[in-house]
């Protein structure tokens, strides 16, 4: 549980940056990808030489179109960009250009299931475009110099702000997720945390049950993955309550979650917030977007994962619960659609994913990507099974053997000789010599006096012979028959 | 001096095609007369000795082979705030006192592109900030109209028009915020035209107020200015606000209006008491020259006349607060260090910009200060639009509208530099159409007694700027 106070309860709401995947900056002609040498993707816009103007990527507005038609938000006929100035070394112009008052993407909501099922919607303000500023990097050591990277200014974000609708921990780690995975979907950011090219800042408060004022928040920045939020918010949470629980006042602040320590800590207080004195930018006229211009982005629209999993459960008769998990990333639906064009069997490939690799992939604590079962290899597996060559059991021995050695599932029933036998001739002479034993005699004798469970007996002896690569279902028909 | 200097570029294009003058030859009798006068009227910050015989030799070359720009040989000279590669951009400032830019502007290139010659870099007001001249952290710049009377050539373009009315350039780049162009021409009896804004790019110019900085030309005939403007205008992409209008022959089609019939707008709030009576009795006597010719003078109202100064010094500012803070130390320009960052910052903004620069960075950062965005900022808005709407009116009703430049004459140079009350209120004529948008030109008007020069203002309705210059031309053809 996440407050150990059950008197309170916790309110929150989300900021998330998500970096565009432009080919080039918001507003300059360089190149926005990672992991160039310093400075090297910076031109002289986005270093702010005299007299460099902005001219905004339309790729980018595409892709926060992409954003609000995957929320259902109203996109705005007219947005405009606005100027919100502070001095940084890693802010080259003075001032951040970025959505203020009038943002591209209005308000929208997102559907996210929970652990137990059940369905919340999340109330989205708002998402605006907005440029990165650079990086900068403070050697403490003994000459305690700074460094700058330009590459990052001019990036392209996406502001995804959230109402404050999070009670619990795990509703913002399932909005995340979803939130990711949308993004992922129509393929406008990477989604990768750990990168930071997905940031998230959480403001969170706490109120007395049943009271409607919100309490006062404090802002997280930067938590750069699923967990660490989760921790983040029980340690604020709970802190904040001991605050009020001992009489004191939560203050206002923006705060940082070191994950070693495991532990928020301040920032910045109210005192030393910015005047940051926005206005319109005159260097950008207002963004127009035309009715036709958004249904042509629509008609471009990939399947989004609430499609997507209707689509399983319609299509492949899976249970709204595989469906489920099976969509929760692109990552996951990908590999999946992968297994099955080889696999066949929808439910099968399903099963295999969900329970036997899934399992695997945590013993081992394992990304899906780091998997030593690639798609296709999972996907014949599952239509050897199909196609009568092995059996299911057979295919767990097989299936450890891919997961240890990452060989082909044919590769390895070949070599192990595991082929299941389907061959009637080869099989009776097996089960007459079970028949015909001492055991068999007797137990066939009951068999006919009406004791069917002794079949299995039958089945047991054949299958141990045949190191279980006879057919169960061939073998049942068979005996049925010769015990008549 | 050497009298080619004082023919026109029409007429000079003309004898450079006939091989009558070479550009070299011309190009080396600026540089002299800049050379011999420069200490005296300072209109310029640097000169350009080298590159401009170079780039004549080859504008000579190409007039031989059949291959020349529009203009083709012709020594200009470039207001410092228009970044040239190679070439030291200063902006008049401590600030960039060495920068060098790696890229040419859209406007500069354009000119280049048709042959331009560039002599040197002119002298102005800081950031394009004054009307005297004298901000510029290169010295005043000394009206050579009544030389020993030291006044002033106007601003911020001041550079510009000295050079031009001392003969040191045959056309000029200026750049025009708030009547940066018009007033100097006025002072310096040169015509001084600010086109539509959005018709020149602004890449490549020192931003001072992004949502009225516009590229002007100056030159002695207004001929002259059409032909520099059709060759410099157009849209490019790399700035948002151009205008894709196809550009037109301006030059060519610069007699192509008839006076009579024409509908002249004379607002009322434009010859109110505090315009100097010398200054009305020139502007009357041009008006009573078209009137003659056939035309019809209209009175007309722009009623939010009042406001535009107030309204012009907040939205200015506000946008130059912003614009100028790129200058931080940090990447280029004068970097002053300190015991921290923040005390960089302040030392090198400190050193590197002057009073008028300061005051109005203050001025913006108060205006759009939470608490004061409304009262001011937002308010500034709509007193634009309503200008706008002043002007949209008026030309419902007519053609043109002739006003005075300036409500005064030259003056003293250090006459009102410690009253910027007094020194903005000069711009009361030239600032409603800046916020406008509209285009508008300063044409020699005459002289008063003592041979002090007027100008007259014309303005015309957006992408209307072939008959602002149609018109002025016949304005210049009537002082003759």
């Amino acid at each position: 549980m996440t407050l150990y106070n059950k008197d309170y309860e916790i309110v929150m709401g989300l900021e998330i940056h998500a970096q565009l995947k432009t080919k080039t900056k918001l507003f300059s002609t360089s190149i926005a990808n990672f992991g160039a040498e310093p400075n090297t993707q910076a031109n002289a816009v986005d270093l702010a030489m005299p007299g460099m103007l902005p001219v905004l990527n339309t790729e980018a507005v595409t892709s926060a179109i992409k954003f609000g038609l995957a929320i259902n938000a109203e996109i705005a006929p007219v947005s405009v960009f606005s100027r919100k100035n502070y001095f940084y070394p890693d802010l080259p112009k003075g001032y951040q250009i970025s959505q203020f008052d009038l943002p591209t993407v209005g308000k929208g909501v997102l559907d996210v299931t929970l652990e137990d099922g059940s369905t919340k919607t999340i109330r989205i303000e708002r998402a605006h475009l907005e440029e990165d500023a650079g990086k900068s990097v403070h050697d403490l050591g003994s000459n305690s110099v700074s460094h700058v990277d330009l590459n990052r200014a001019g990036v392209p974000l996406l502001e995804i702000v959230s109402f404050p609708d999070f009670r619990t921990p795990e509703e913002v780690a399932a909005y995340v997720k979803k939130l990711r995975a949308i993004v992922q979907y129509i393929d406008i950011c990477d989604g990768d945390m750990s990168q930071g090219s997905m940031r998230c800042d959480v403001n969170v408060s706490v109120r007395k049950k049943g009271e409607h004022k919100l309490g006062t928040r404090r802002e997280i920045k930067n938590v750069n993955s699923i967990k660490n939020i989760i921790k983040a918010i029980t340690y604020e949470a709970n802190h904040q309550v001991d605050i009020i629980e001992n009489g004191g006042e939560v203050q206002q602040e923006t705060i940082l979650w070191d994950p070693d320590a495991g532990v928020t800590r301040s920032m910045r207080s109210k005192e030393d917030a910015h005047d940051y004195r926005y206005f319109p930018d005159p260097d950008i006229l207002p963004l127009r977007i035309s009715d036709e211009r958004i249904e042509a982005i629509k008609a471009t629209m990939p399947e989004l994962p609430e499609q997507k999993k209707a689509r399983l459960m319609a299509d492949y008769e899976l249970s709204a619960y595989d469906a489920e998990v099976i969509t929760s990333s692109k990552e996951t639906a990908d590999f999946y659609e992968e297994v099955l064009e080889a696999g066949k069997d929808a439910k099968l490939c399903a099963n295999w994913l969900i329970v036997e690799l899934f399992a695997i992939l945590n013993k081992q604590d394992l990304e899906l990507h780091e998997t030593p079962v690639s798609a296709k290899q999972l996907g014949e597996l599952v239509g050897l099974i199909v196609d009568k060559t092995i059996s299911g059991k057979i295919a767990k021995t097989v299936f450890e053997e891919m997961v240890a050695t990452s060989k082909d599932p044919k590769v390895i029933v070949e070599e192990k000789g595991l082929v299941q036998i389907t061959d009637t001739s080869a099989i009776e002479p097996i089960i007459d010599e079970v028949i015909a034993s001492d055991l068999g005699q007797a137990n066939a004798e009951k068999f006919r006096n009406g004791a069917d469970r002794i079949l299995g007996w039958f089945v047991g002896q054949v299958m141990q012979k045949t190191q279980g690569k006879a057919n169960p279902a061939m073998v049942n028909e068979i005996l049925k028959e010769k015990l008549k | 001096m050497n009298d080619i200097l004082k023919l026109t570029i029409t007429e000079l294009i003309e004898k450079l095609k006939t091989r009558e003058l070479r550009s070299v030859d011309v190009t080396k009798a600026a540089l002299e007369r800049i050379k011999e006068r420069n200490d005296s009227i300072n209109a310029y910050i640097t000169i350009c000795e080298e590159t401009a015989l170079k780039q004549a030799e080859i504008s000579d070359q190409k007039l031989d082979d059949g291959e020349a720009g529009m203009l083709e040989g012709v020594p200009l000279g470039i207001k410092d705030l228009f970044c040239t590669k190679g070439i030291k951009t200063t902006a008049a400032s401590k600030m960039l006192a060495d920068f060098i830019p790696p890229y040419e502007s859209t406007v500069t290139q354009n000119l280049l592109d048709e042959g331009a010659i560039f002599l040197g870099k002119l002298n102005m007001d800081q950031f394009a900030m004054g009307g005297s001249g004298e901000t510029s952290a290169f010295g005043d710049t000394i009206n050579p109209i009544k030389e020993e009377e030291k006044l002033t050539a106007g601003g911020s373009s001041s550079g510009s028009a000295a050079a031009l009315a001392d003969f040191q350039c045959f056309g000029a780049t200026g750049s025009d915020t708030g009547g940066s162009v018009r007033q100097p021409a006025s002072f310096t009896n040169t015509v001084g035209f600010r086109p539509t804004y959005g018709r020149c790019s602004r890449f490549g110019m020192v931003s001072f107020a992004s949502s009225l900085d516009q590229a002007g030309f100056m030159a002695r005939s207004v001929e002259d200015t059409a032909l520099m403007f059709r060759a410099a205008s157009g849209f490019d992409e790399k700035d948002s606000t151009s205008a894709d209008v196809a550009v037109e022959a301006y030059d060519e089609i610069i007699n192509d209006l008839e006076v009579k019939g024409l509908k002249i707008g004379l607002p009322k709030e434009y010859f109110v008491d505090g315009v100097d009576q010398k200054v009305k009795d020139v502007i009357n006597a041009k008006v009573e020259q078209f009137k003659a010719a056939g035309a019809e003078i209209v009175e007309i109202s722009l009623p939010h006349t009042k406001y535009a100064v107030p309204t012009y010094y907040i939205v200015a500012p506000a946008e130059a607060a912003a614009n100028l803070s790129r200058y931080d130390g940090m990447r280029y320009g004068l970097r002053v260090e300190g015991e921290n960052l923040s005390d960089t910052y302040a030392k090198s903004r400190s050193a590197g910009f002057g009073w008028e620069v300061k005051r109005r960075i203050m001025v913006g950062n108060y205006v759009l200060s939470s608490g004061y965005y409304d009262a001011y900022y937002s308010k500034a808005q709509k007193v634009r639009s309503l200008l706008s709407l002043d002007f949209e009116k008026a030309f419902e009703q007519v053609d043109v509208i002739f006003a005075p430049t300036t409500p005064e004459l030259p003056f003293e140079l250090g006459g009102k530099i410690d009253d910027p009350i007094a020194m903005y209120l000069c711009d009361i004529f030239t600032v409603s159409s800046a916020l406008a948008g509209i285009p508008c030109i300063s044409v020699p008007a005459g002289f008063t007694p003592e041979g002090l020069p007027v100008g007259l203002q014309i303005l015309g309705k957006a992408f209307d700027d072939a008959k602002v210059l149609q018109a002025a031309k016949k304005a210049e053809d009537m002082n003759k």
